[in-house]
């Protein structure tokens, strides 16, 4: 069955404030190798202009994936997330993501689109501080597989 | 930054994903069992996207000499990368190339990254601030 079309251009409300945890940030850079002292020591990162700890590019997934549910977990889209496939994923910062950020999701369906059979949604989320500065938009694109 | 850049090689196991899962709250089972992996017709365990597109990015950073230097990075997840239940796992090896510099000092790179020989990502770049 298709993806609703007219999900698209659709946007939910601002989701609960995600605190930024030093310790957090500190777990993700452990988990993938990351070794740089900005992640894990506080001074390191004040020496580069940030208040604590910075997080490594991709740390918003672990705010961002849990608030898309919003939208994938809707019955109405039609999404069968046992098809799904990560397709892309891009991030564009207004400032690195620090420890001590308090910040609220704005998630938006940008483009449903379907080719060979198998359907494409494309994500959006804005991400801001709860004062509403911006710091990072996050796309991702979810692939669902067509039925065998 | 220079323009060339030697290849890095990450190596990445069963432990890794087990890790990575934690960290970043992916608890998709495809990621840590066989038995389920494989039902969905893959070939056995595969590594989180967001795993590979992260130890890019820490090649990214690495070149760029700055661990905040990332403004933007892009990715196709275009090929699984399957993690043998293995010692060594398998590994995955990037490269890039200056695309361009931009007037306000930002430098775009083409990133690929292989693994056992082919290219797991497509459309892979970043935008990075000099320090």
């Amino acid at each position: 069955m298709p993806l609703d079309q007219s999900f698209v251009g659709r946007s939910w409300p601002a989701t609960e404030p995600y605190q930024v945890g030093r310790e957090k940030i500190r777990e993700f850079a452990r988990a993938i190798g990351a070794t740089d002292a900005e992640y894990h020591d506080p001074e390191a990162a004040r020496a580069l202009g940030h208040a604590d700890v910075v997080a490594p590019p991709t740390f918003p997934v672990v705010f961002t994936m849990a608030t898309s549910r919003q939208i994938i977990e809707d019955p109405a889209l039609g999404l069968d997330y046992s098809r799904v496939v990560h397709g892309d994923q891009k991030f564009s910062y207004q400032r690195p993501v620090v420890a001590g950020d308090e910040l609220v999701c704005v998630n938006s369906v940008d483009d449903i689109t379907s080719r060979g059979g198998h359907d494409f949604l494309t994500t959006r989320t804005e991400v801001t501080t709860v004062a509403g500065e911006p710091v990072v938009t996050v796309w991702s694109k979810l692939v669902q597989r067509g039925a065998e | 930054m220079t323009d060339t850049f030697e290849p890095q090689t990450f190596r990445i196991t069963r432990a890794d994903l087990v890790r990575y899962a934690g960290a970043s709250g992916d608890f998709n089972s495809i990621h840590w069992s066989d038995r389920i992996a494989t039902s969905v017709g893959l070939p056995g365990v595969i590594a989180h996207g967001m795993f590979t597109m992260a130890l890019v990015g820490r090649a990214v950073t690495a070149w760029a000499g700055a661990p905040d230097a990332v403004v933007e990075y892009n990715v196709r997840f275009s090929r699984p990368v399957p993690v043998p239940d293995t010692d060594e796992g398998t590994e995955v090896v990037v490269t890039a190339t200056v695309k361009e510099t931009t007037d306000e000092g930002l430098t775009r790179l083409a990133l690929t990254a292989t693994c056992q020989g082919e290219k797991v990502l497509s459309l892979a770049q970043a935008t990075v601030r000099k320090r």
